[in-house]
């Protein structure tokens, strides 16, 4: 399961669908990962990541996408086959790490996918040029401090409770207003020109 | 019971402020909120230690920042009351613009005296939340730029936060407790796993660093401070950064309970020398005024971590340092209003021959600058003092005689900016357009300089003994 996640988020060329996908699979994890919390807790938890995760979300960059007309391209400062090795090398790191981690609290597969998942939205951040990729990334980061949630939320749902409801809070409702003020005030969405504030 | 009282008020103000369009109302609004943050602050004065709420203790700390902030929002209020009568607002900017100031007031004193590092965590979305309004306040380009870059950068900040509560909480799940609070972590500090607590520090201190202002997330601090109305600019050059500040004594206090206090302390001494170093390469070329009195702040910060890591008195020397640092800087704030009013620019080219224009400010702008670079007269020379002691003390000789140097350095581009802008003719001016600005719009920055000097030559028994409680958090 983890491995077919990793697979798909090595590509980084469909944003939107990779982000619905993940919010489904995310679906799926918990779903099988959080089996001692009580039902109302659960089903928030669930449709959260269905829901909002797998489709609100991505709609809602969708729309913001086709409002602004923003070229469908990811304007990459590198190209795509050195990312393709960096995001492995990523991978790579994290599994090495994870070795030297002895702890029975911790799910070691989740602990890979969520460090790869964070770390590979770093990266996504730093190498796009457009806004809107750079919100992407946020969520990409989001998604993996979700899974780091689950492997070591089990016994405190309270704290992945949190985390979700301000992560939602923190990363819609600012990200998703201030980018459509940008798409208004800001004809063309190019991070190049939002560079004029510096010393 | 009064923290209900408190917030629902801050809800009751805000509300109205945000929805209310009458102007009268509005002042009284927001005279009522002071009285309402004077009365919380003096009431948790009088009962210290006592946990409301479960999740918030007063400690002396925290109630020595909230009567930091209660005397700091008096002048923040009224700039801001003169900012909006000169600007020509509209109501609806009006009310947000204050009903954003009281949210951030009160989540910062909320935050302060928060018992529980997620408790902690959540206030500080919030003041991201309402700073952003601040920011955003004159709806163009270069403020969009700069709240977009404030936003994006305390997300991910808050974000890298939560991670190292994830992993506090695997370090505390393993010592077989499963409660976050600052008393309990405190108590079973010796317990804890060491590999998470390094991991969960390193995150935690990272995300507050875009708070407290210092490498590496300072940035968007910088491009707020100088993007948001000089009135809030000030509240986040000061209440702000003490919210930062908060977050990194309390968890550093639970390691001063560990072994490995010397690891974190050489962490947080690279990232202070870092910060340092970083205010006096911008400090010496920098040719906005404002942004160089943003990175004043990143200066002081540094110092105040430095003083935290070295322990001994530069615990003491911290504290007191960072709570002068909130009544000088925000008294700088405030007169760039008028500079402001007097160019229309802030450029170090456009500016010039201040003395002429508006003396009671020029003054001002002299003793805030004796003050900030820490001369003689001013309190924070004191604090530094101590902070060099103490580091002198921990034998950091190498690194004292390397913060000596770059100090010189800001205070040779402090100072060439300032006075050019207090005596240098400036080139292009019409004298005709600058308006006269009255000695009494001056009169709250004479006072927070004296607040501050007082402070530290002649310190109150109250101030004393909440410093030196606060001090022993860190045993």
């Amino acid at each position: 399961m983890s491995l077919l996640y990793v697979s798909i988020a090595n590509r980084l060329l469909t944003y939107l669908r990779i982000l619905v996908f993940q919010g489904f699979i995310l679906f799926g994890v918990t779903y099988l990962t959080l089996t001692d919390v009580n039902h109302v807790n659960l089903i928030l938890i669930l449709l959260e990541t269905i829901v909002f995760k797998a489709i609100a979300v991505p709609w809602f960059i969708n729309y913001v996408i086709r409002r602004n007309e923003i070229t469908r391209e990811a304007e990459p400062y590198l190209p795509n086959f050195v990312s393709l090795i960096i995001v492995s090398l990523i991978f790579v790191a994290t599994i090495i790490l994870s070795h030297f981690i002895q702890d029975k609290n911790l799910d070691k597969t989740y602990f890979v996918v969520a460090l790869s998942t964070l770390f590979t939205g770093l990266y996504l951040i730093i190498s796009r040029k457009k806004i809107i990729t750079h919100v992407i990334g946020y969520l990409f980061i989001e998604n993996g401090v979700f899974i780091l949630s689950l492997a070591v939320g089990n016994e405190m749902p309270m704290l992945v409770n949190l985390g979700i409801m301000l992560d939602i809070f923190a990363s819609v409702l600012i990200l998703g207003v201030f980018f459509n003020k940008i798409g208004d005030v800001l004809k063309n969405p190019d991070v190049n020109l939002l560079r004029n504030l510096k010393d | 019971m009064i923290i209900g009282i408190f917030l629902t008020g801050t809800l009751i103000v805000g509300g109205g402020l945000f929805f209310n369009r009458n102007t009268a109302v509005n002042y009284l609004l927001l005279i009522s909120y002071l009285a309402l943050l004077w009365f919380f602050s003096i009431y948790e004065l009088n009962a210290p230690d006592r946990t409301q709420f479960e999740f918030f203790k007063p400690d002396s700390l925290g109630i020595l920042m909230l009567l930091t902030i209660s005397v700091v929002s008096i002048p923040a209020f009224w700039h801001g009351y003169r900012y909006i009568a000169l600007h020509d607002e509209t109501p609806k900017s009006r009310g947000l613009f204050f009903a954003a100031m009281v949210m951030l007031i009160s989540a910062c004193s909320m935050a302060y005296i928060s018992n529980h590092i997620a408790v902690i965590w959540i206030f500080t979305e919030i003041t991201t939340l309402s700073a952003s309004a601040l920011i955003y306040h004159h709806r163009n380009i270069r403020a969009l730029e700069g709240v977009w870059k404030y936003v994006f950068i305390c997300a991910i900040s808050i974000t890298f936060i939560y991670i190292g509560i994830l992993f506090l909480s695997l370090a505390v799940k393993q010592a077989g407790i499963d409660d976050l609070s600052f008393d309990s972590l405190y108590t079973h500090a010796s317990k804890l796993n060491p590999f998470w607590l390094k991991l969960a520090f390193l995150f935690i201190f990272t995300g507050f660093t875009a708070k407290l202002g210092l490498v590496p997330m300072y940035t968007a601090g910088i491009d707020a401070k100088d993007k948001a109305p000089a009135p809030a600019g000030a509240l986040l050059a000061s209440v702000l950064m003490n919210l930062g500040f908060i977050g990194v004594f309390r968890f550093y206090a639970v390691f001063s309970h560990t072994p490995l206090l010397k690891w974190a302390s050489t962490v947080m001494i690279v990232a202070a020398v870092l910060s340092v170093f970083v205010a006096t390469v911008y400090m010496t070329r920098i040719k906005n005024i404002k942004r160089m009195f943003a990175y004043s702040g990143i200066e002081h910060m540094g110092l105040v971590i430095l003083g935290l890591a070295c322990g001994g008195i530069g615990v003491y020397a911290a504290i007191l340092h960072i709570v002068l640092h909130s009544f000088v800087k925000p008294s700088l704030f405030f007169q760039f209003n008028q500079i402001y009013r007097v160019y229309q620019s802030k450029s170090i080219y456009d500016v010039g021959n201040y003395f002429k224009y508006n003396k009671a400010g020029a003054i001002v702008l002299l003793l805030g600058f004796f003050s900030a670079t820490a001369m003689p007269p001013s309190g924070l020379f004191i604090s530094e003092f101590m902070i060099f002691q103490s580091l002198f003390e921990a034998h950091y000789i190498l690194i004292l005689a390397f913060i000596l140097i770059l100090l010189t350095m800001i205070i040779w581009g402090f100072g060439s900016n300032i006075f050019r802008l207090l005596f240098t003719p400036p080139i292009h001016i019409n004298e005709a357009q600058i308006p006269k600005i009255k000695a009494w719009e001056s009169l709250p920055q004479y006072l927070l300089l004296l607040i501050a000097v007082y402070l530290a030559y002649a310190p109150p028994a109250l101030l004393v003994n909440l410093l030196q409680d606060a001090v022993k958090l860190i045993s």
